[in-house]
């Protein structure tokens, strides 16, 4: 139920503009790990590389010491013991029930262990209510909510959170905050969560990681990071004087 | 009089619910596959399915004869001058629009909704139902337009069936042989039955549409 991710030498770029340039990073079994950094810094391209939803151009990528197999089977495997929640999730056409429960119904769970699963998930986020609702009668808040229920109903063993809370009011942040730190205090999952904000990054991460210019700049244990960086580069982002 | 029209009606809605089916059963998975780029050679697929958007029904008709005729290569069957001809010559017909309309409407399911079912953990045949399932009403589109084709078409039928009475007779063919002999109000009868059953095809599918957009 949870996993360890290693990031060796990974490389992209996109129209001849490179995005990532040698990202090194190790994620413990079960840690909460946030990467921050400023927009354009290429946390997104990383977390849809690991994710297996973009080919790296160089370096090479271990899910617990192991190369993400090529033949469609073990790489099917792989990817579903990986989840990812982004900052503007599209939910499937249909009802809330239908899109918390479709992770576990293409691994062919049916049954009343589907409806289960599905409500303790619902439950997690606070909108058990809202399991017969149409997603399009959904605010912006709660369906970020049901997109995070959607991610890890499943249990997954990494999930990989893009700015999953950017543009949402204080009390759907909280609401999502607590999810993850309960989901991961529960299950052991390991959680990677990409995110501008320093100050989330604070609350819910163990260790933090800065990504500026396509590098790992700095990682290191939260209090370390924010009260003792090394790096000039960490330093001037923790005081604000680099824009994000 | 009354008793020829229903049995011109229910032939009809056979030749054109049966076309329709088959040409749906064909396209939409074809359509599907397509809109999702899974084909290769996707330029050439798609210059040659908008060329055949354009196949007049009487190309599509004298194709299926030549088929179909005793010395052509499927001409053993007997299916010449037959409800069933008739069908197979239809099919010809609505396929490529019903391949068409599909695979447009899979290719502008957005993005997002393909990654997230990949990332969910969905296979390639669950994607493909996924996908499906977003773009249904669209798909549903291709068909009711592919019926409206096929209901309304005449010349496929018309070489292919040659309207004969009590066999081979629907509602577009009846309405040319009334028009050649003078009987403009049967002929008005006819089409204002064939727009009923448009009407009441289309109300039917709009309801389904309906209720697969919510």
């Amino acid at each position: 139920m949870t996993m360890s991710l290693d990031v060796d030498g990974l490389c992209k770029s996109f129209n001849g503009r490179s995005v990532l340039r040698g990202v090194d990073l190790h994620v413990e079994q079960g840690e909460i790990f946030a990467v921050i950094g400023p927009s354009g810094a290429g946390k997104t391209t990383l977390l849809r590389i690991v994710d297996l939803l973009l080919p790296a151009e160089a370096g090479a990528i271990t899910y617990d010491g192991r190369e993400a197999p090529i033949e469609a089977a073990p790489r099917l495997a792989l990817r579903r013991r990986l989840s990812m929640v982004d900052q503007n999730p599209r939910l499937f056409r249909g009802t809330v029930f239908y899109n918390v429960s479709y992770g576990l119904c293409v691994r062919g769970l049916e049954g009343p262990e589907l409806r289960l699963r599905s409500i303790q998930a619902l439950e997690t986020i606070g909108l058990l209510d809202r399991l017969n609702a149409r997603t399009t009668d959904l605010s912006a808040g709660e369906a970020q909510r049901v997109a995070f229920a959607r991610a890890v109903v499943f249990h997954p063993d990494l999930v990989l959170l893009d700015e999953f809370t950017a543009n949402l009011d204080p009390a759907n942040v909280t609401i999502l905050e607590n999810a993850v730190r309960e989901f991961n205090r529960a299950t052991g999952t390991t959680v990677i969560l990409v995110t501008h904000d320093m100050f989330q990054a604070k609350r819910l991460g163990r260790r933090i990681a800065l990504l500026f210019d396509g590098h790992i700049v700095e990682d290191a244990p939260v209090d370390q990071f924010f009260e003792n960086p090394r790096d000039p580069r960490t330093r001037a982002f923790v005081r604000g004087e680099i824009a994000y | 009089m009354a008793g020829d029209i229903v049995e011109i009606t229910l032939l009809s809605l056979f030749v054109s619910g049966t076309s329709t089916l088959v040409a749906t059963a064909i396209a939409v998975p074809v359509g599907i596959a397509l809109g999702l780029r899974e084909v290769g050679s996707q330029r050439l697929l798609r210059n040659i399915l908008f060329t055949l958007y354009g196949l007049p029904p009487v190309l599509a008709g004298l194709l299926v004869f030549l088929l179909l005729s005793r010395g052509g290569p499927l001409g053993f069957l007997g299916l010449l001058f037959t409800p069933l001809g008739m069908v197979i010559a239809q099919v010809v017909v609505v396929t490529p629009i019903v391949l068409g309309i599909t695979m447009s409407v899979v290719a502008t399911v957005e993005a997002k909704i393909k990654d997230t079912s990949v990332v969910l953990g969905a296979d390639s045949g669950q994607l493909r139902a996924t996908v499906m399932r977003e773009a249904a009403a669209g798909i549903l589109t291709a068909v009711m337009v592919g019926f409206g084709r096929a209901i309304s078409e005449v010349g496929a039928v018309f070489i292919v069936g040659r309207h004969i009475e009590g066999q081979t007779q629907v509602l577009t063919t009846t309405i040319i042989t009334d028009i050649e002999q003078a009987a403009y109000t049967h002929a008005i009868a006819i089409g204002i039955i064939l727009l009923l059953i448009a009407g009441l095809v289309y109300s039917l599918l709009y309801r389904l549409q309906e209720r697969t957009l919510q």
